[in-house]
């Protein structure tokens, strides 16, 4: 590994032995997303695994020690009713992580559908679903959701789902664009011409090629879902208290903002790295994935 | 090897009257609509080929030669119904294609396979070598694990690859060692006709002669047809039996190779053969230099398609669409006034 890495730098020939090993090589160059990469392993790796190392329970009344300030019993202090926060961070970030993950999950099924099948098979569907993509994205996609999530409910599947289906259309329109794109290329011809039915050479042969792309337009959605999750949880909207998300701690922080400010600048300091690893992440990818890059 | 194709060629000619018709095509219409603007209906096509009938022998190779333009790619692929005809009827094997549904195509594409022009855009560049070839047998699901694996090393053996390397991308090949590839993936599932597109169009001269040579033996090996279209004048001549000349969605005349590229009939046809460059510096040939570039298609001239850049239009070629009408044995010629 270390042997390759050095010769490519030399400007020698490397024959790449597999696509996941050049990536990543490609990825420790560029340090700023490397950087990203590696915070963002440590967080998630911290916010899953740290209640298992402590395993003080997050909803645990104790009004006498309400807004006591750090010490051995509570490392980063408690909450107005004397929770502990260390506890409520972390599981607090499982939901919000949980919420932008599954988020992304959504909204790329969503839109990698959209956009594939309006590219691929053209003609009318092409008509509808562009256009119903575009009638989305006329709408101010955040006060959607909030109607949305006041109607329908306020529990955390239905806070993902809110946010994939209001903002998919970015995605459908990458993938849309990559299908066009790839679709005229003589190996998807030839797998027509081998008797391939239609939605296996799209399955096959289109989609894969779009999946760079795909990965770099979900990596900016997860930092925008997370962003939407806090800012939905913050206005009362989002997963209701006692559950914990990084949103409502924040919203619930504000009253105590003089008082006891760590409250609030522990979740706003976690969402902020957390939306900016994403976000120098996904433009590092993209400069990675872009095909000008390939073979530096 | 050249000595032994033309005793071959001799062979193939003197049986070609017993032979079998393999591919059809009956007044084969291709018209893409132009679209202008949004609310005009489509009032103009590009009639990129236009009433073309031939017949393909089995056994044979069969070139169409002509300029970027003149339609032989699209008949190619109308002929295989991976675009489909706008008109005509198209038969393989004595049966009629023209309106089989998607399922009943599907079976007959296993004898029908195509060899792609660019190396580099007709292999999925994610897939590894031995995917690429076992495709085919993916797709008729025929078979699978060892057995499909086995197969794959037959075809890379068959083809000079070495079958140790089934397991990298297609981007660590070469562009003539990737045309093989194509090549293997054509001829996995025993097809009896093959369309070659282009298909050493995009290699250089050296590379062109060796995947040539791997066709025709190919052929012998396997009882291949070829439909082989082509830019190049001296490949078609080593590789073809019967030849087409295409201008303009016509075919303006149907030969012999040898016959043809010795005593062309039409202007046209002796017009290319006169530009086509020879080895002998010092041969002396009559140069015929076609004034001004290929018509567009969708405003084609009137009558002969030619007569905007032939010597000898008249009149009557300006008026009159000459038809394809037999000349000699095997000889066909659309022209009023065939050099012959």
């Amino acid at each position: 590994m270390s042997q390759t890495a050095e010769a490519n730098v030399k400007g020698e020939n490397v024959i790449p032995t597999s696509r996941f090993r050049s990536f990543f090589r490609q990825l420790l160059k560029n340090k700023v997303a490397f950087s990203a990469f590696v915070f963002l392993v440590v967080i998630h790796v911290g916010v899953f695994l740290g209640p298992f190392i402590w395993t003080v329970n997050p909803d645990a009344v104790d009004p006498a020690n309400a807004l006591a300030s750090w010490s051995a019993e509570h490392p980063l202090g408690t909450d107005d009713l004397g929770r502990d926060v260390l506890s409520r961070m972390l599981y607090g970030g499982q939901i919000t992580l949980l919420v932008g993950l599954g988020s992304m999950i959504f909204t790329v099924l969503i839109g990698g559908l959209i956009g594939s099948a309006a590219g691929y098979f053209g003609g009318w569907i092409d008509t509808v679903l562009m256009r119903f993509t575009e009638a989305m994205l006329s709408i101010p996609n955040f006060f959607l959701a909030l109607v949305a999530l006041t109607v329908l409910g306020k529990s955390p599947m239905m806070v993902v789902l809110v946010i994939a289906f209001t903002s998919w259309m970015e995605i459908a329109r990458v993938v849309y664009g990559e299908t066009l794109k790839w679709k005229e290329t003589e190996f998807v011809e030839a797998s027509n011409a081998m008797g391939s039915s239609s939605m296996r050479t799209l399955i096959k042969h289109v989609i894969p090629q779009t999946i760079p792309s795909i990965i770099v337009a979900s990596t900016l959605g997860i930092a925008w879902a997370i962003l939407t999750e806090s800012a939905i949880s913050y206005l009362g909207l989002g997963i209701q208290p006692p559950t914990a998300t990084w949103g409502n701690m924040l919203q619930n922080a504000q009253q105590y903002i003089w008082t006891a400010p760590i409250l609030g600048v522990l979740p706003g300091v976690a969402i902020t790295l957390v939306v900016l690893a994403y976000n120098f992440l996904g433009d590092g990818l993209r400069d990675m994935l872009d095909p000008k890059h390939l073979g530096k | 090897m050249i000595a032994a194709g033309e005793n071959k060629t001799v062979e193939k000619k003197i049986s070609q009257q017993e032979k079998n018709v393999l591919l059809e095509a009956q007044h084969l219409k291709k018209y893409f609509p132009i679209k202008e603007g949004m609310f005009k209906k489509n009032k103009r096509y590009v009639r990129a080929v236009d009433n073309i009938s031939l017949k393909i022998f089995e056994g044979e190779t069969f070139s169409l030669v002509g300029e970027s333009g003149s339609g032989k790619s699209t008949l190619g692929r109308a002929l295989l119904r991976l675009q489909e005809p706008t008109d005509g009827r198209l038969f393989f094997q004595g049966e009629e294609i023209t309106s089989l549904g998607k399922k009943e195509m599907r079976e007959i594409r296993k004898d029908m396979q195509v060899i792609y022009q660019d190396p580099f855009g007709s292999l999925n560049p994610r897939m590894k070598v031995s995917d690429i070839i076992g495709e085919p047998f993916e797709i008729n699901r025929q078979k699978s694990g060892k057995e499909k694996d086995k197969k794959v090393c037959e075809l890379l053996e068959l083809v000079g690859l070495d079958p140790e390397r089934r397991n990298r991308y297609p981007h660590e090949f070469s562009g003539g060692q990737r045309q093989r590839i194509g090549i293997a993936r054509a001829i996995a599932l025993n097809p009896k006709f093959i369309l070659a597109d282009e298909a050493v169009s995009a290699l250089d001269v050296s590379v062109q002669a060796q995947v040539v040579n791997l066709m025709k033996d190919l052929q012998d090996q396997l009882g291949l047809t070829y439909l082989f279209i082509a830019h190049g004048l001296n490949i078609v001549r080593h590789i073809s039996d019967r030849v087409g000349v295409m201008y303009l969605g016509h075919l303006v005349e149907v030969g012999e190779v040898e016959e043809m590229y010795e005593r062309p009939a039409h202007p046209y046809t002796s017009a290319l053969i006169s530009t086509n460059p020879t080895p002998d510096p010092r041969a002396k040939r009559e140069k015929v230099v076609l004034k001004g570039e290929i018509p567009s298609p969708s405003n084609p001239p009137s009558g002969c398609r030619f007569h905007t850049r032939c010597p000898l239009a008249t009149e009557r070629c300006r008026k009159e669409t000459p038809k394809l009408t037999p000349l000699a044995e095997g000889r066909k010629v659309a022209c009023h006034y065939p050099l012959i």
